[in-house]
């Protein structure tokens, strides 16, 4: 218990502003957070869980939504068209017209349908039958129904449709394309709506959290007047805070991207069965290094943000009395 | 050190808790500030802490003037002073050590320093082996010296202390005080606060005496007894 001071052992304390220091502080400030968060460990799972499926929500409609486009984008380029012939064509004429393009190279098969067959087909399909019947001649065309081979691409197809309808015997073709760009037009509006829903829930993101801190901030209000007395600056005392929310956002976006795979995972099986059914190789593309990292980050910029806020507003309030 | 001229502190409900009190504390004194409950001295602490300021007069501490220290300025002139507590104010969820290595941390020296000053200083107050504890495990005399022992951690240079013997029987308070006795020793400038007139005289220090916010001359003090 002896005394040991001497004149400059008096000497005030100066801080050394050394880089490493400040590395040190916040290491051991985001572990003492990390330690914080473990002893109370339902409490905190709680939290990363509703941030983990608020954000998977939109990351894993937008995974869907980008494996419709690309399934649907080779669809496109595999559609079957229609060839009306001009009614003057007789049969053996249509008959050699379907042989000779259903060699072309970018043409995987060509069917005829006579205009007889199509009226045939029209009677009973359509119910007017018996009006059909008082009809002297027929009055539909035949009609080739050409199926491109798969490796065409956009461009080749649109090529392709019009040599076909260059020809001296066609009279229309008619592609049945309205529907895929209908279905796209959709994906764009999903697309969209994700965007609206992802930015409404990230604020949903950004309330629990600084909700979350907000409590904590008051259960430790005398922990941080007795530091703020002996001495701390804002900054100081609203660090652990800071840490407590990069924590909970980077738990939470690394939970949402299992909670994607995991779904993904969960549906790879009935996908490639259905795929199986359409001869089709549809394989199901999950979320990408730049999208998981997108994921992680803004969760943990939601997190830091929220925090932020918070005790920026808590901690000016919370003085000495 | 602490120099104080007219300075009034008015509270909100138009109580005064100081009036027009002027007084000096020299570098390396050791005063004793007495007084009735509600006779001013936390307010007068609470001046010198930068905790409240005052409705008028000047309050200038170690050559600054407080009126000029702006609110972003005060963590940084908090830890000039070394400040102990009735209630002790310790944190309760860490160990003895953390609780005195705390303002170091505040002030940003780096760990191995820490590790080093933590210890001169528990030693100080005679708890080094305590330092792996949690302040409940201690006697209110310990817990005490734990906080003073992170009011003396920083090496200030001056100390103010808020009845810090309040909580604590004769024979512990002697204890403390004789640890503050022996900060003066080397250059500490103390201010205490304190209704505990037998042992400040035991002691032998100047004693400052409030009463309604003036300042009372102990002289007259003694002439109204006899």
């Amino acid at each position: 218990m002896a005394v040991t001071r001497n004149a400059d052992a008096v000497a005030p304390v100066r801080s050394s502003g050394a880089f490493s220091i400040w590395l040190t502080r916040h290491a051991s400030t985001s572990l003492g957070a990390l330690g914080r968060l473990s002893r109370q460990p339902f409490a905190s799972l709680m939290i990363v869980l509703v941030i983990a499926v608020t954000l998977a929500l939109p990351a894993a409609i937008n995974v869907i939504v980008k494996n419709a486009q690309s399934v649907s984008a080779t669809w496109n380029n595999a559609l079957d068209f229609s060839v009306y012939l001009k009614a003057d064509v007789p049969v053996s004429d249509a008959e050699e017209l379907a042989r000779l393009i259903g060699q072309r190279a970018d043409v995987e098969s060509v069917s005829l349908i006579t205009a007889d067959e199509a009226l045939a087909e029209f009677k009973q399909q359509s119910g007017f039958g018996a009006a059909l019947d008082q009809l002297n001649d027929n009055p539909l065309p035949h009609a080739l129904v050409v199926r491109p081979s798969a490796s065409n691409t956009s461009a080749s197809m649109i090529l392709l449709q019009e040599e076909i309808g260059n020809l001296p015997e066609s009279d229309l073709v008619q592609v049945d394309t309205e529907w895929v760009q209908r279905f796209h037009a959709i994906l764009d509006i999903v697309r969209q709506a994700i965007a609206i829903g992802a930015a409404l829930l990230g604020i949903a993101i950004v309330v629990v959290i600084g909700n979350t801190i907000r409590l904590d901030i008051e259960n430790r209000r005398e922990e941080i007047e007795v530091t703020k007395l002996i001495g701390a600056s804002n900054a100081f005392v609203r660090r652990p805070f800071l840490w407590t929310g990069f924590w909970y956002g980077l738990f939470g976006g690394a939970f949402a991207l299992l909670l994607v795979e995991y779904g993904l995972f969960l549906l790879k099986g009935p996908v490639t069965r259905l795929a199986g059914l359409y001869q089709g190789n549809i394989s199901v593309a999950s979320l990408d290094l730049v999208e998981s990292a997108a994921i992680v980050g803004v969760a943990c910029f939601l997190g830091l943000f929220a925090s932020w806020v918070t005790a920026a507003r808590h901690m000016y309030r919370i003085e000495p009395r | 050190m602490i120099h104080l001229d007219n300075v009034t502190k008015r509270f909100p409900g138009g109580q005064e808790a100081l009036a027009g009190l002027t007084l000096s504390v020299d570098k390396g004194e050791m005063v004793f500030v007495t007084g009735h409950s509600g006779a001013g001295k936390s307010t007068l602490l609470r001046l010198i802490a930068l905790i409240d300021r005052p409705t008028s007069g000047q309050v200038i501490v170690d050559n600054q003037n407080t009126q000029r220290v702006k609110r972003r300025k005060i963590p940084a002139y908090r830890r000039q002073i070394g400040m102990v507590f009735q209630d002790h104010k310790l944190l309760y969820d860490r160990p003895v050590f953390d609780n005195v290595a705390l303002p170091l941390i505040i002030a940003g020296v780096s760990h191995r320093d820490a590790g080093r000053r933590v210890r001169a200083s528990l030693d100080q107050v005679g708890l080094l082996h305590k330092e792996k504890q949690r302040p409940q495990t201690l006697s209110a005399g310990e817990q005490q010296r734990v906080g003073i022992a992170r009011a003396i951690v920083t090496r200030p240079k001056l100390l103010i202390a808020d009845e810090p013997t309040g909580n604590l029987d004769p024979d512990l308070s002697l204890e403390v005080m004789r640890i503050f006795r022996r900060f003066n020793e080397v250059g500490v400038t103390l201010l205490i606060a304190s209704h505990d007139i037998a042992l400040i005289d035991r002691l032998g220090c100047r004693r400052i005496e409030l009463e309604d916010g003036h300042l009372q001359e102990p002289q007259e003090e003694a002439d109204q007894w006899q």
